[in-house]
């Protein structure tokens, strides 16, 4: 048992230090001026991109429901702390504290909708949760296309028909204009303040998975019935893992609204491609795999940017290796290769002529 | 499995950072574009990119000025446009033609103000697109269509009870209804019906029309792109509804819609900067070399992007800039250059720009007639 534990620590420890060292690497290269323009744009999404797959491992990989809502999640962090900032932008002239509270209502605000989402959501399982999942994402995405905020002072306005019928004062401004979402947002966001975000996310849900609420949550993905006869309360235990998936694909969204000054609500963008390239994130990193998703989320994130010299083709390069990355590590024939050819297994075998 | 990725990303990283920041080499100019050449505004990226490149060989063929013309996929995405951007920097850009869509654009200036970029996009029409001072923009911006249209309709009493069906996820759409209401209450204009569609309902207008026709609107007034648009106009026919109707440079393009009847947009008005079948010589010589390199007519957007071009080469030997200067020096000379020079193009004679970014330039109104443009 105690090996065990010690296992797992190790293995978190890994996990953390893998972060940091990235981290440490990047500032060490950028303050001698060696990274280029381009990876330096890319270090803040691949920060936004890992806490999703972290926050969406959560849900499938622990709890063991494929959520295909995930996108809606990060949209509704992203707008809430976009229009927190845009609101607080004179009031609170410290950077730091005013992106650290929208970060906090990004959370709090998708974790609300998590919340609400999940009472109807989790009486469902399989298939059937997917869908669901799928289709809220699809309502918040729409709804806040509709949705038109303004303030003037008289205080905030809302419509859900057009900027004009929110009949503000001639000195009001619109903050959330429709399809055209947020502009001008602070650009807060940096890549030290994103990896310290996703060493949270990471330290929340490795946390949660030792805990006994964790052995509790994957107890139920492992035999709901089983669970169940031993009196774990499973709709508290779902909601659980639901909520938390949900606030830290907030904070991800909050992250993902201060790193550009424009953000909307378009299909591309908070549709379903977008929960769906999550999950293959997840999938790929393994499901269930904390530190896989990670790995997973940077490679796939850098890899179509490393391509753009292909021109036209990347997409279709993109394409091919995501299946050759799927094939090597799921048929049955590469996984036979790869234990034959492990370097892990190369290592033992050295060690253990070593010993002999 | 792991060791493996963890090589394979590290081996990644340092090819990434081994590639470090080129410089220009001296004789040309570096000229960046960023546009959708994949995913679903496509078409637009790639026209421009075409006209680009079309205008970018010409020049260098005259001699003088030279450019060198690298274009960026950015899928219509604000954080790939921000990606190809930075990747355009590496490159060595000290121009940005681009970006080609209003919601990266607006992500894209906040980065070139950042960086004192000089920025010139050609169809970027949302408001915020040029809102700092190194940006500017060939097309019109989507508010002057709307109080355009509105002021044209009013001031030719073209009709007084109008109907609006337009695209509410789109920022194109909704920017133009927003103005063209606000001035149509100006304009003594009743809006009878304003009905929006989104990006995932395009296919069936019956319910839009069927509210226009009940509120008795006399004329339709359609902000919207030519593919939606000839749908309604299909479905208007089906139902027996004859109202006028009425758009911006969306439209252009209307006539050229696969298995679309074209004796339905008879009478249809447009606002358009640009008609593929103009009889001047400069259009004709652009839309025959177009066809001869691309096999396609060029839409509006090439128009704008070609012209955009050649505004710059303008603004370069205005300012007497020279390509061995940084980005910042060359914008900062161009920013007072671009609001001196004037340029017949495509899109307009005489264009001129003032310094916060909008073109000035005559909206011209057609009307189709025999399955033509005609001046009205």
């Amino acid at each position: 048992m105690g090996k065990k534990l010690n296992k797992t620590a190790k293995s978190n420890a890994v996990t953390y230090g893998m972060v940091v060292a990235a981290w440490a690497v990047m500032m060490v290269l950028q303050s001698q001026g060696m990274v280029s323009n381009s990876i330096s744009g890319l270090l803040v999404p691949v920060c936004i991109y890992s806490i999703m797959a972290v926050s969406l491992n959560l849900t499938v990989g622990i709890l063991g429901d494929l959520s295909l809502g995930h996108a809606g999640f990060m949209c509704v962090g992203a707008f809430a702390s976009a229009l927190f900032t845009n609101l607080t932008v004179e009031a609170i002239p410290a950077t730091w504290l005013r992106f650290t509270l929208a970060i906090l209502v990004g959370a709090a605000v998708a974790a609300v909708f998590g919340f609400l989402i999940a009472i109807p959501v989790l009486r469902l399982s399989g298939d059937y949760l997917a869908i669901v999942t799928l289709a809220f994402g699809e309502i918040i995405k729409n709804f806040l296309n509709i949705l038109y905020v303004g303030k003037d002072s008289h205080g905030l306005h809302v419509s859900i028909k057009d900027s004009m019928s929110l009949g503000m004062e001639p000195d009001g401004v619109v903050i959330i204009k429709g399809p055209q979402g947020i502009t001008g947002t602070s650009r807060d966001a940096t890549f030290t303040i994103g990896i310290i975000l996703l060493l949270i996310a990471l330290f929340i849900v490795l946390r949660l998975i030792q805990s006994r609420d964790g052995r509790a949550i994957k107890a139920i993905r492992d035999n709901r019935i089983a669970a169940e006869s031993i009196g774990i309360h499973i709709t508290k235990y779902k909601l659980m893992a639901f909520t938390i998936s949900a606030a830290i694909a907030g904070m991800g969204g909050a992250l993902y609204a201060h790193n550009y000054s424009s953000l909307a609500a378009t299909s591309a963008k908070f549709g379903y491609n977008m929960s769906i390239m999550f999950l293959v994130y997840v999938v790929l990193g393994g499901i269930g795999n904390i530190r896989g998703s990670v790995i997973a989320a940077t490679i796939l994130y850098i890899l179509p940017e490393m391509l753009r010299s292909m021109q036209k083709y990347r997409m279709l390069i993109y394409a091919i290796v995501l299946i050759a990355v799927m094939l090597f590590s799921w048929s049955p024939a590469a996984q036979q290769f790869r234990e034959r050819y492990s370097l892990k297994r190369l290592f033992k075998k050295n060690t253990e002529k070593e010993d002999a | 499995m792991k060791k493996l990725v963890k090589f394979v990303s590290l081996a990644c990283a340092s090819a990434m950072l081994l590639s470090t920041t080129a410089f220009a080499d001296g004789d040309a100019f570096k000229v960046g574009g960023i546009g959708p050449v994949t995913g679903g505004a496509a078409v637009y990226g790639q026209a421009v990119k075409n006209a680009t490149e079309l205008a970018v060989n010409e020049i260098n063929a005259l001699g003088g000025v030279q450019f060198e013309f690298q274009f960026e996929d950015d899928e219509h995405d604000a954080e790939k446009a921000v990606n190809a951007y930075n990747s355009l920097k590496d490159w060595g850009m000290q121009v940005l033609l681009g970006t080609v869509t209003s919601a990266p654009c607006i992500a894209v200036a906040a980065e070139t103000a950042n960086d004192n970029m000089f920025q010139l996009t050609p169809s970027g029409s949302a408001v915020e697109c040029v809102q700092n001072p190194n940006a500017f923009r060939v097309c019109f911006s989507d508010p002057n269509q709307g109080t355009a249209s509105a002021q044209y309709i009013g001031e030719k009493k073209i009709a007084t009870k109008i109907g609006v069906i337009y695209d509410s996820s789109d920022v194109y759409s909704s920017g133009i209804y927003e103005k063209f209401a606000a001035e149509a209450a100006n304009q003594g204009l009743e809006i009878v019906s304003a009905e929006a569609f989104t990006a995932d309902s395009k296919t069936d207008f019956t319910v839009q029309l069927q509210k226009a026709k009940d509120a008795g609107a006399e004329l339709v007034f359609l902000p919207i792109y030519y593919t939606e648009a000839s749908l309604i106009l299909t479905q208007a026919n089906g139902m027996g509804f004859a109202p006028m109707f009425f758009g911006c440079d969306g439209l252009d393009g209307l006539l050229n819609v696969d298995g679309f009847d074209t004796s339905l947009a008879e009478g249809v008005m447009l606002l358009t900067p640009f008609a593929a079948d103009a009889d001047d010589e400069l259009t004709q010589n652009f839309v025959a070399a177009y066809k001869e390199a691309y096999g396609d007519t060029p839409n509006q957007f090439a128009a704008d992007a070609y012209d955009g071009m050649y505004a710059i080469k303008a603004a370069i030997e205005k300012s007497g800039v020279t390509p061995d200067m940084s980005a910042s020096d060359i914008c900062d000379a161009l920013e007072g250059a671009m609001t001196e020079i004037s340029i017949d193009g495509l899109t307009g004679e005489g264009m001129t720009w003032t310094a916060d970014g909008e073109p000035n330039k005559a909206p011209k109104a057609v009307k189709i007639t025999d399955g033509a443009y005609a001046a009205m």
